[in-house]
């Protein structure tokens, strides 16, 4: 009797299982042919992006120009939203016709699995010239030979230093080698009363507010993969040269009163900031900064400089980390036409990209942009422009498990950075072994 | 003493042994009663069809599957399981920090809330205004009162260390900063919580007879001796509840550790949504269903998550089968069970 009902129960879960395999999301949309050159687009267009504030502002400048040259589309723009929520939305057969991501880590998952449809055949058609971006912005954009995604702007990232603090320690310039920013940042910091850090010199922490292993690679010519696509954290000594350089500041300082300091830091993209507040002598941070200061703290006295490389690879300095924001078109999109309508535009009308690139503080992505005259430019944003033409300036890799190769890194680097992990080599292919076994999970390979 | 006597259990009905024809009339009679009794059933067992039965079998189902939202899933066999027992680097630990809040943070609750509804029954006046002040936290959303105990317990700004430097005690524990008290500080926040819990007690501890309280004082039995053989036995149905429900709920702990983590850990990055610095500080706030989580949507894993979600859900009936068994055998003895 027993045995007939768990027979039932079996059989039924089995028919409701295979209903729901049956039920499972397909979209084919993505194959529809692009329209003919002479069709005009029109209708709403629904765009989503992760601006809030000030530039979502400065975005939507630039939606009513879009709307304005082109009175058949209307933007419906959602701001404040992020990869995870774009990513279940399209799944669900409901995302935006056009999706604005800060992350190029989800490119390779993006472009692979057809969520963004394949931009080849509108750029074809409308014959853009990709030669106007930049090698490593169309790095990043495209995967495995799939273009999926435009450049909305680009990041860069370099040193912001205090000049008060500096001065105040005898210095008159930024530091040129990481040698120099040590010796530096230890001079710069103080101590209150207590023994607690009152301002440090340079923070070593490597999940404190932009420092991150991504955006410190470039400096040592770090890569994340090798030729098989295996994890290089164990077998390229970059890593290792790093992590050696960044253990010895954090033992200086001592991690529990860096790990007090960071617990007080300050929200990152607000006046609380620890750098606009006076508490961070020097700091790793991208372009945007400035525009910040210049909202929350337009007083504050300080310079740019390209972030310091490893004292044996000086040939890299003025390189740095580049990324951007993405765009693409949802695989559900109902307005194909009009979304690259909207994509064209704020990716390749010069315009456009200048007047949001002075409104953001972000770095054109287009030559035309680049060599603009409306392009407003001061010594402290020229840094970054120089940074973002640099040859020896690098991006991230992107994988079909986004970037999950650095959360586990970074998950392991709390150990490492707190003394939690003493092994060097063995943490390092420990995370590597993670990496791949991840990877082939996700991947089948 | 009050003993408890189990109810005695319904006699079967033996089904007569010849099968008599039903005339026809009553055949449709019936019928029709049938169909009005499915009618009346039909709300609940669409809503537990669509909203139950089948994310249950949707989720069996991908838990066989590689699957990223994005593409069709494709049916890998067991592969999933296999990795989240030999190659899984945080499963192991999800499952520790998981089960330190389940057998750490239920009996505190209970334990801290039974107290409290004791000591609170026995006040004359002012009783109501202390049952309210006892309560007021459990109406606070969780995620507004996790960020104010982060602000609480910041150990560079937070009032707490600062009472403590105040106080003349060296030791400035860095709280949910630091992977050893990152746990035990959830605990403070869900203890601090109680309110919902005590809140029943309080009320079962009000219909203990209080004739029983009177014949086991006549008996000479103390005030331990009153709570072990005349209020526990009373309470002991709600306590299950509060156990079971609290397993359940610890088992599927998710927000508190979340924001806890994220905040401690730092402001979320913009646009990249909450995956990444989930854990934080050195994993120890990462349970289970939050790195389920994180597997699913911050590495487009979800028919791997959704594997995660079978073993959390046969691990939730066991712990709930295992709980009401036991329970059986403490109320009605041997032959309860």
């Amino acid at each position: 009797m027993r045995s007939a009902k768990i027979y039932r129960l079996a059989l039924g879960l089995g028919a409701v299982s295979l209903l729901a395999a049956a039920c499972t999301a397909t979209d084919n949309k993505s194959d529809e042919p692009v329209a003919s050159p002479t069709a005009s687009a029109s209708g709403q267009v629904s765009f989503w992006h992760f601006f809030t504030g000030r530039e979502a502002s400065a975005i939507d400048a630039v939606v009513k120009d879009f709307e304005a040259s082109h009175p058949g589309i209307t933007v419906k723009v959602s701001k404040g939203q992020d990869d995870e929520k774009m990513r279940q939305a399209i799944s669900a057969g409901k995302g935006p016709d056009v999706g604005l991501s800060y992350s190029t880590d989800i490119v390779g998952n993006f472009c692979t699995s057809g969520a963004w449809r394949d931009l080849n055949p509108y750029i074809t058609r409308d014959k853009v010239d990709m030669n106007q971006l930049a090698p490593v912005v169309r790095s990043y954009t495209e995967y495995k030979g799939t273009r999926c995604s435009m450049p909305v702007l680009a990041d860069t990232y370099g040193l912001y230093y205090n000049k008060k603090l500096l001065a105040d320690a005898g210095f008159t310039e930024p530091p040129k080698t990481l040698s120099q920013l040590a010796e530096m940042a230890k001079k710069m910091t103080t101590h209150k009363a207590n023994g607690d850090i009152d301002v440090i010199g340079f923070m070593p922490f490597l999940d404190y507010y932009e420092n991150s292993p991504a955006h410190w690679a470039p400096h040592w010519a770090a890569t994340w993969f090798d030729q098989s696509g295996k994890s290089a954290l164990a077998t390229d000594p970059a890593w290792a040269a790093m992590l050696t350089w960044q253990k010895q500041l954090v033992d200086y300082y001592g991690s529990d009163k860096l790990t007090k300091f960071s617990a007080g830091k300050g929200d990152e993209f607000s006046a609380a900031n620890d750098f606009e507040r006076g508490k961070v002598a020097m700091m790793l941070d991208g372009e945007w900064r400035i525009a910040f200061i210049n909202a929350d703290k337009p007083n504050l006295d300080y310079g740019t400089a390209p972030f310091p490389p490893a004292d044996d690879k000086q040939n890299l300095y003025g390189g740095g980390y580049v990324t951007g924001n993405i765009v693409g078109i949802s695989r559900g999109s109902d307005n194909p036409e009009a979304a690259w309508e909207l994509i064209k535009y704020l990716t390749t009308d010069t315009g456009a990209i200048v007047k949001l690139a002075n409104g953001i503080k972000n770095v054109p992505t287009t030559q035309a942009a680049l060599a603009s005259p409306d392009l407003q430019v001061d010594d402290k944003f020229k840094t970054f422009l120089d940074i973002f033409a640099n040859p020896n300036s690098a991006t991230s890799p992107s994988t079909a498990n986004g970037a999950e190769y650095q959360t586990l890194f970074g998950t392991w680097l709390v150990k490492w950075q707190t003394g939690r992990a003493t092994d060097l080599q063995a943490g390092l292919e420990s995370v590597a072994k993670q990496i791949d076994d991840s990877l082939s999970l996700g991947t089948g390979s | 003493m009050t003993t408890l006597v189990r109810p005695a259990t319904d006699e079967r009905v033996v089904p007569p042994a010849r099968v008599r024809k039903v005339p026809a009339p009553l055949r449709k009679k019936r019928r029709k009663h049938r169909l009005f009794v499915a009618a009346l059933m039909a709300p609940w067992a669409i809503g537990f069809s669509v909203f139950f039965l089948y994310p249950l079998a949707a989720t069996v189902w991908f838990s066989f599957t590689r699957y990223n939202l994005l593409e069709q899933p494709v049916f890998i066999g067991l592969r999933n399981y296999r990795f989240f027992f030999t190659q899984d680097p945080y499963s192991l630990q999800s499952v520790r920090n998981t089960l330190w809040l389940t057998v750490f943070v239920v009996p505190a609750r209970i334990i801290f809330a039974l107290v409290i509804a004791q000591l609170v029954i026995q006040i004359k006046r002012g009783g109501n205004l202390l049952r309210t002040v006892f309560y007021l936290p459990a109406l606070a959303p969780p995620v507004a009162a996790t960020l104010a105990f982060t602000y609480l317990f910041n150990p560079a700004t937070g009032p707490v260390n600062q009472l403590l430097g105040k106080l003349g005690i060296g030791w400035q524990p860095l709280w949910f900063s630091d992977p050893a008290l990152a746990k035990p500080t959830l605990l403070i926040l869900s203890v601090w919580g109680l309110g919902d819990v005590m809140v029943i007690f309080l009320a079962t501890l009000l219909q203990v007879p209080n004739e029983q309280y009177e014949a086991a004082h006549l008996d000479g039995a103390n005030a331990w001796q009153r709570f072990r053989y005349v209020t526990l036995p009373n309470i002991w149905p709600v306590l299950l509840f509060a156990a079971v429900t609290g397993v359940i709920a610890m088992l599927q702990f998710f927000t508190q550790a979340a924001v806890a983590s994220a905040v401690a850990g730092g402001t979320a990055p913009v646009g990249g949504g909450l995956g990444e610095r989930l854990g934080y500080p050195d994993n120890s706030m990462l349970t289970f269903p939050i790195w389920l989580y994180v597997k699913g949507f911050a590495n487009f894993q979800l028919g791997y998550a959704c594997a995660m979600a079978v073993m959390l859900f046969v691990v939730s009936l066991a712990f709930t089968a295992v709980l009401l068994r036991r329970s059986r055998v403490f109320l009605y003895g041997a032959e309860g069970a």
